[in-house]
């Protein structure tokens, strides 16, 4: 065992065992390499991978996923869940390209779909905060009535717009980026801002962290729950207007089990379903290691059947990681 | 002279660049009851943990009978006769007494659960300890002090020679802690050798017949109880001279600040009445569940109350709730800080200013500079021991943690400051710093109302005293003149409210 001080040891303020010590790397360091690792495993072996067109493919391909994922990340760090961004996805979808039909100008038309994605979300925090219904219970029932309110909104059936305002929210480039790229950054600044430099955001880590004393310390707790599931659902709404974008229609069967994409994402980054540690960049981390995995698979041939199996090993594996370092943290 | 059941001979342990024992000569006589104190930190639990087996040393020997052994878990060390009684309770409250003791080693019959052999083995079992309890009470419903006879129960298997406990007093009321001091006397009469570490003086005194005290991972010394004094003991402790552990300088106690009428609660909590004057020290005392943590809440708004008033400065405080109340200026310091008051994942600076950041921040976004800087100056103040601000509080020792809180509450400035066994599970130096705070405190006008286990801390730092009984308040005592005696009378209702004047 080493005998010097470390870097681990000065910011913890206290002596770190080999494990402890790992782990406090891997915190900091661990995704972000091994997504460089994945990266240059796919430079390898993947044909075309390493290309400017192939690398603005591959973030316009995690958009909308890394999108859904950011609001997952408020939820998750209180130690919540949301299952129900995939169909609330589509609901917004519905919202957006509907109200276009009906001849509404675009800003009401996006606006309308973000919103309705808020109050999807404000729906689930309200039951989960005041009722203390276990959120994963109250999504799942959203997750299933919204999908029946995205059909019946459409007849069943998708509605195709071809001349729909809002399509170069999907489809165009700012230079030589793709829109729903620039949008994702946008998020990701914004909500990084939030988590990072506002009350607000020391709230959602406290209430995540210990709900009773954040209560004993003055925080309103039901309030945040309600806000940071009505974010996650906004989120997801933007995610379906973006979605309805790239795809020129309302699709209401669009966005199944993106849930379980977005929440891999969080989880990948480091965030602990527990609540109370994780950051929002992580998240960014973690969508992209999805993406740059699914791409190079799909680059080298792989068949469908088998990338699912690489993917979803990928996660396992990931969140094994997770409760490893809570052994070994909680071991000492 | 007699061979020592257990002898632990020239110890040392490392972790890492700390070095947690050097070199601990330790040994346990049969009939003895040998204190092991120290401060938090001075290595205390390595030691346990070498001796149950959880640990093995760098170097040195552990003689059993004089028998060299070397553990490689704790069930060797349980198979040589080592009971151990760990500081926090490891019952099951839903499963029944005669369940929870034999746990993890239920007795079958055929692969079938042998019910009636089980609840023979815990009668058994319950005699050893001399408690009285049906085995088919679920282990819940017991008081803290039962549970912990139980677990003692559960420790000491027929031949166990040598019982370790570990502050087993942290969560006792003080009958409980009396029951069980005569349970480790007559253990100790029966033959056995008991280690106790604690660092409260006073058990230490009432129980031990030999001391060794512990600092920075050294014996600083082995002493007969007959040959020393406890404020040689103390000396030993920490290292130098503690005068006037207690601080209560001279306050004149201004106006009325907090009143509180006719305030009840949950069933048996209350109506309770008092008020608390500016720059006065008021404990409220009495035995674990007497309803003084509840009446605080009440106050606070930490639980609704049925009914009463509570009055601040002449203003009568309506539909209390945390939030409001840090507003108004009434602060809470929670009873457990763990589980009431920490965010262990985040800073120490978020931890001191999680409830006043509206102070530091426009229109919600942080000022965290100006933050910085007043965390800074009351960590200073507190002498808070961290790596930086920056550091998770989980990595705070628990005299600082607590420092932590403290912090919080300073931030918030607070006209009334209800602090709830503000020095729980804290070493003597870190209480010391915090009853020097709680003077200064109240030194600037503020009212500050304590509930206190620790009698005579209460005696020692209060102005006046409360004592509460059943959900009420049974007497009301000036501090001074007022003795430990006369306050358990009135806890235990020996006296009666009519009794005083």
């Amino acid at each position: 065992m080493s005998e010097s001080v470390t870097v681990a040891d000065v910011v913890t303020g206290r002596r770190q065992n080999t494990g402890e010590r790992i782990f406090f790397w891997w915190d900091r360091v661990g995704i972000l390499l091994i997504l460089v690792l994945l990266m240059a495993l796919m430079t390898v072996t993947a044909p075309n991978f390493a290309s400017f067109d192939n690398a603005m493919n591959v973030l316009r391909s995690i958009s909308i996923n890394a999108i859904l994922a950011s609001g997952m990340t408020l939820v998750i760090l209180t130690a919540g869940i949301d299952l129900s961004v995939g169909s609330t996805l589509a609901v917004a979808g519905c919202v957006g390209v509907l109200l276009h039909v009906a001849g509404a100008p675009m800003i009401v038309a996006v606006g309308g779909g973000v919103l309705a994605g808020a109050l999807a979300g404000a729906v689930n925090g309200g039951l989960s905060a005041w009722l203390l219904m276990p959120p994963f219970i109250v999504t799942l029932g959203a997750m299933t009535y919204l999908r029946g309110i995205a059909y019946t909104s459409t007849g069943g059936l998708p509605v195709i717009a071809d001349d729909l305002s809002f399509a170069a929210l999907g489809n165009s480039y700012v230079w030589v980026v793709p829109t729903p790229v620039i949008v994702m950054l946008i998020v990701y600044a914004l909500i990084w801002f939030l988590l990072e430099r506002t009350r607000f955001g020391r709230h959602v880590y406290a209430v995540g962290g210990n709900p009773e004393a954040a209560r004993l310390a003055g925080i309103n707790v039901k309030r945040v729950l309600v806000l940071v599931y009505t974010i996650c659902g906004a989120t997801a709404g933007l995610g379906g207007i973006i979605f309805a974008a790239r795809v020129m229609s309302a699709q209401p069967n669009g966005g199944q089990s993106y849930e379980l994409d977005a929440i891999a994402a969080v989880v990948l980054g480091g965030t602990a379903l527990s609540g109370g540690r994780g950051k929002i960049i992580g998240t960014l981390i973690g969508a992209l290691i999805i993406g740059v995995l699914s791409n190079g698979l799909v680059l080298m041939n792989v068949p469908y059947f088998t990338q699912l199996i690489v993917k979803g090993l990928v996660i396992v594996a990931a969140v094994a990681l997770d409760s490893v370092r809570r052994l070994v943290t909680n071991a000492s | 002279m007699t061979e020592p059941l257990l002898a632990v001979e020239n110890i040392s342990k490392r972790f890492g660049a700390t070095q947690a024992l050097a070199g601990v000569q330790f040994d346990i006589l049969p009939g003895e009851i040998h204190a092991l104190t120290g401060e938090n930190g001075a290595g205390k639990s390595t030691l346990m943990k070498i001796i149950s087996g959880n640990y093995a040393p760098d170097t040195g020997q552990i003689r059993v009978n004089g028998t060299p052994v070397a553990f490689a878990n704790p069930s060797q060390a349980k198979a040589a006769g080592i009971a151990i009684i760990h500081q926090e309770l490891n019952t099951v409250p839903e499963l029944t007494v005669a369940e929870n003791l034999a746990l993890g080693a239920e007795p079958t019959k055929s692969g079938v659960l042998d019910r009636r052999g089980m609840i023979a083995a815990a009668r058994a079992k319950l005699a050893l300890v001399g408690a009285d309890i049906d085995p088919a009470t679920p282990i819940g419903r017991l008081s803290v002090g039962l549970q912990q006879m139980i677990e003692i129960a559960r420790a000491i298997s027929e031949d166990a020679k040598i019982l370790v406990l570990d502050e087993p007093t942290a969560a006792l009321s003080q009958t409980e802690s009396q029951t069980l001091f005569a349970l480790l006397h007559e253990m100790r009469d029966r033959g056995m050798g008991l280690v106790y570490i604690s660092h409260r003086m006073e058990e230490v005194w009432a129980l031990a017949d030999r001391i060794t005290v512990l600092r920075d991972g050294c014996v600083v010394g082995t002493r007969a109880k007959a040959e020393v004094d406890p404020s040689e003991i103390v000396r030993m402790m920490v290292g130098r001279e503690v005068h006037d552990l207690y601080l209560r300088s001279e306050r004149a106690a201004g106006d009325v600040r907090l009143q509180v009428a006719g305030l009840a609660g949950a069933p048996g909590i209350g109506p309770v009445s008092f008020d608390v004057r500016a720059g006065e020290v008021v404990a409220l005392v009495g035995l674990i569940g007497a309803g003084r943590t509840e009446v605080v809440r009440l106050i606070y708004g930490a639980d609704k109350a049925t009914s009463g008033t509570v009055t601040l400065d002449g203003v009568p405080l309506a539909s209390r709730r945390p939030g409001r109340s840090i507003g108004h200026g009434v602060g809470l310091l929670p009873e457990s800080r763990k589980d009431q008051a920490l965010f262990l994942l985040m800073s120490v600076t978020d931890n001191v200013v999680i409830s006043t950041l509206s102070r530091w921040s426009t229109a919600g976004v942080l000022a965290r500079r100006a933050l910085r800087k007043a965390v800074g100056a009351l960590t200073e103040r507190l002498r808070l021991k961290a790596a930086s601000n920056n550091a998770e509080v989980r990595s705070l020792s628990g005299g600082n943690q607590q420092k932590v809180v403290l912090a919080r509450m300073l931030a918030q400035e607070p006209k009334v400051l209800i602090l709830d066994e503000p020095t729980r599970g804290v070493d003597i130096g870190a209480k010391s710093e915090i009853y020097r705070i709680i003077n200064d405190i109240a030194k600037t006008g503020t009212a500050v109302l304590i509930v206190s286990s620790d009698l005579p801390e209460a005696l020692g730092i209060a102005d006046r005293l409360l004592v509460m009984r059943r959900g009420l308040i049974a007497a009301e005592l000036g501090a001074v003149g007022a003795t430990e005696e006369q306050v358990m009378e009135y806890a235990t209702g020996v006296l009666s409210f009519e009794g005083t004047t």
